[in-house]
């Protein structure tokens, strides 16, 4: 513990820069912005940024400092929308919308974007400390990895990735494949052999991620809405009253309980392997519903705990889910996906080793994450009438500007024709997934983790001298395996079940209009 | 429908995978199991999820009309041209066209567009280059 303590003390000294906190200030912003923009979310805000921090030649510890607070920022921008247009920006954010938008409509928008602002506050905060004890502990686990015992981990990070509410396996499969097969393009480490260049010089060194990431994410949200623009449903903010922006003291009393205990729900929920955020909200919600309103009197009508719930466990879920991100290597959502991107392309590869050998990257991401959180509550409570006034850009300007940055972020890394074209294609696979519903995030995560997964398959069959069974061959693999086995048929399983109540709670909230 | 179509390009790209794979040359420092195996296993993960796909198809998505596809399909072409053209016309002339088609294609008004499209490319180039240093693409300009 008191190691800890000193690692962190030193993470904050490298972190408390002028520069630093100039950084998580403009990140913070960005974030808030990204967030609250309807169509934009933590995912393809990250995703469009890091190429730019790239080339501008930060350290790792600025870039990561940058990165982070807007990824936190991003999370907290996301109930804006939720609340004021009854639009979530991702899909976490979903349940803000049950209470929020009734709050709007009852005129005490501030009041809830406050509380949400302070909610969202205290559980990243309590999730970010919750990851500065537990992320050690994993590490001793550390030592008893192998090979074949990554390999298998990296197998069930696919497998729990969908988390409880996936829908059809079978399409996260096919999109777990097509990731790993496009890592699998350029010349083979080991052997020096070209594989599935057909020639073309540009293959040689891999598919960039990066490239992939901006394409996937964030090209394909400007074909989406070429796609629904001008559909009935996209309402203005600017027919909204926020109203005063500071709750009286007997309501900030009356969420205190459920702050806490949405806080521990969250975070417990983002720590396990396929959980993730959207489960974090929903469950919070769902439990502090039946705490307090058993019989559903205020629940969905603009309870100030129903936005309260859902945004404490939403971002306390983010935090715990930097868990087994940072300690293990494996991304359990989306947005820890892009993460793991922030750190690969700043050439730092996640997993037991980071904490030995990079200790100072950890704790300053660590310390990176803390002061982001305070930015952004000081940020938050007191600009949040700006921020709504952000949200009155229309999307058919906001979103040819998110086009050009994401050319720009990739010009500026590569300089070349071939991989902007190459973004388009993305781009453009990316839409045409999402239209066949067809996950995202196992494509990314298959291009960041196939040659990891490749080349430790092939140490544990060189050491093992070719015997497959090395793969079942430690408790640690079998234990894995079985998690792996257990993530991937439980949402066949009760996913329909779990889908099904996360449905019903957003129809029954629509139909409370 | 639209679930079975893709099941079955996943059950060729798998088998063409497959068949590269096996193109993949011998080499004199080859390891216990080569440079083929995985991407042979993963192939065959592909191909298995594409058969249930089309034996267990989702309800098909709803398609954007035809005039919605030929919009997609023009704002593709178009950010083709964007990336080919870059280098050629320089940063701000290439930035301001694209940004001016694809937000009068999202309903902003003609003139409107024009005016949106060169402040875009302006204020990009504004933020991006000569406030953060990126390189971007030169023309004959000089911008």
């Amino acid at each position: 513990m008191m190691d800890t303590t000193l690692l962190l003390i030193d993470g904050f000294a490298t972190a408390l820069t002028l520069q630093n906190l100039l950084l998580a200030l403009l990140g913070a912003f960005l974030g808030t912005l990204i967030g609250a923009l309807p169509g934009l979310g933590p995912s393809n805000g990250v995703a469009i940024l890091i190429p730019i921090s790239f080339s501008l030649g930060l350290a790792a510890i600025p870039s990561l400092i940058l990165l982070t607070s807007v990824y936190y920022g991003a999370m907290y921008g996301g109930r804006i929308s939720s609340i004021l247009l009854n639009i979530p920006g991702d899909e976490p954010a979903m349940m803000t919308c049950l209470d929020g938008y009734p709050m709007t409509r009852a005129g005490r928008a501030g009041e809830a974007l406050a509380l949400s602002g302070l909610a969202s506050f205290v559980g990243s905060f309590f999730a970010t400390c919750g990851l500065v004890i537990l992320a050690p502990q994993l590490v001793g686990i550390a030592l008893l990895f192998g090979p074949a015992e990554y390999f298998v981990l990296y197998t069930m990070a696919f497998a729990t990735l969908g988390g409880i509410s996936a829908g059809n396996q079978a399409k996260s499969v096919f999109a777990a494949c097509i990731g790993l097969g496009l890592a699998m393009v350029g010349i083979d480490t080991q052997t020096g052999v070209e594989r599935f260049t057909f020639g073309e010089v540009h293959l040689f060194d891999g598919i960039d991620f990066l490239i992939a990431i901006v394409g996937l994410f964030a090209l394909s949200e400007v074909f989406h809405f070429i796609e629904h623009h001008g559909t009935p449903g996209q309402v203005g903010a600017g027919g909204v009253k926020v109203g005063r922006l500071v709750p009286d003291l007997a309501t900030v009393r009356r969420c205190v309980p459920t702050l806490g205990r949405s806080t521990a729900i969250g975070f417990l929920a983002g720590v396990l392997p396929g959980a993730g955020a959207s489960l974090g909200s929903f469950l919070a919600y769902s439990v502090e519903k039946k705490l307090v309103d058993p019989q559903g009197r205020t629940f969905g009508k603009g309870d100030p705990r129903g936005v309260v719930a859902p945004e404490a466990g939403n971002n306390a879920a983010a935090g715990g889910a930097l868990v087994p991100m940072l300690s293990l290597g494996v991304p359990g959502s989306g947005t820890t996906a892009v993460l793991l991107a922030v750190l690969l392309s700043l050439n730092i590869t996640p997993g037991p080793m980071l904490f030995a050998k990079n200790p100072d990257i950890v704790w300053g991401l660590v310390a990176a994450l803390f002061i982001a959180n305070f930015m952004l509550l000081a940020l938050n409570i007191p600009m949040v009438g700006m921020f709504t006034r952000l949200l009155m850009i229309p999307t058919r300007i906001l979103m040819p500007v998110v086009a050009m940055i994401a050319f720009v972020g990739i010009y500026s890394i590569t300089n070349s024709t071939y991989d902007m074209l190459m973004m388009v294609a993305f781009g453009a696979l990316g839409w045409v997934l999402r239209k066949l519903s067809v996950p995202l995030v196992p494509v990314i995560l298959g291009i960041l983790l196939g040659n990891q997964m490749e080349v430790n398959l092939r140490r544990a069959l060189t050491i093992s001298d070719g015997d497959w069974s090395v793969l079942v061959g430690s408790p640690l693999a079998i234990v894995l395996w079985v998690i792996a086995l257990a993530g991937f048929l439980a949402p066949l399983l009760l996913g329909a079940m779990v889908r099904r109540r996360m449905n019903g709670m957003s129809a029954g909230a629509s139909d409370a209009d | 429908m639209s679930d079975r179509i893709m099941g079955f390009v996943g059950l060729i790209l798998s088998g063409l995978y497959i068949w590269a794979a096996l193109l993949i040359p011998e080499s004199f420092m080859a390891d216990m199991i080569g440079p083929a195996t995985f991407p042979i296993i993963i192939a065959i993960a592909m191909g298995l999820a594409a058969i249930v796909m089309i034996v267990r198809p989702d309800m098909a998505p709803q398609w954007p009309g035809v005039s919605r596809l030929v919009d997609i399909g023009a704002a593709l072409l178009v950010m083709v041209l964007y990336a080919s053209l870059l280098p050629e016309l320089g940063f701000i002339i290439a930035t301001a066209l694209a940004s001016a088609y694809l937000t009068w294609r999202l309903g902003t008004a003609p003139l409107m567009s024009v005016l949106t499209g060169i402040c875009t490319a302006l204020g990009i180039y504004a933020v991006f280059h000569l406030a953060l240093g990126l390189s971007l693409a030169t023309g004959p300009f000089g911008f």
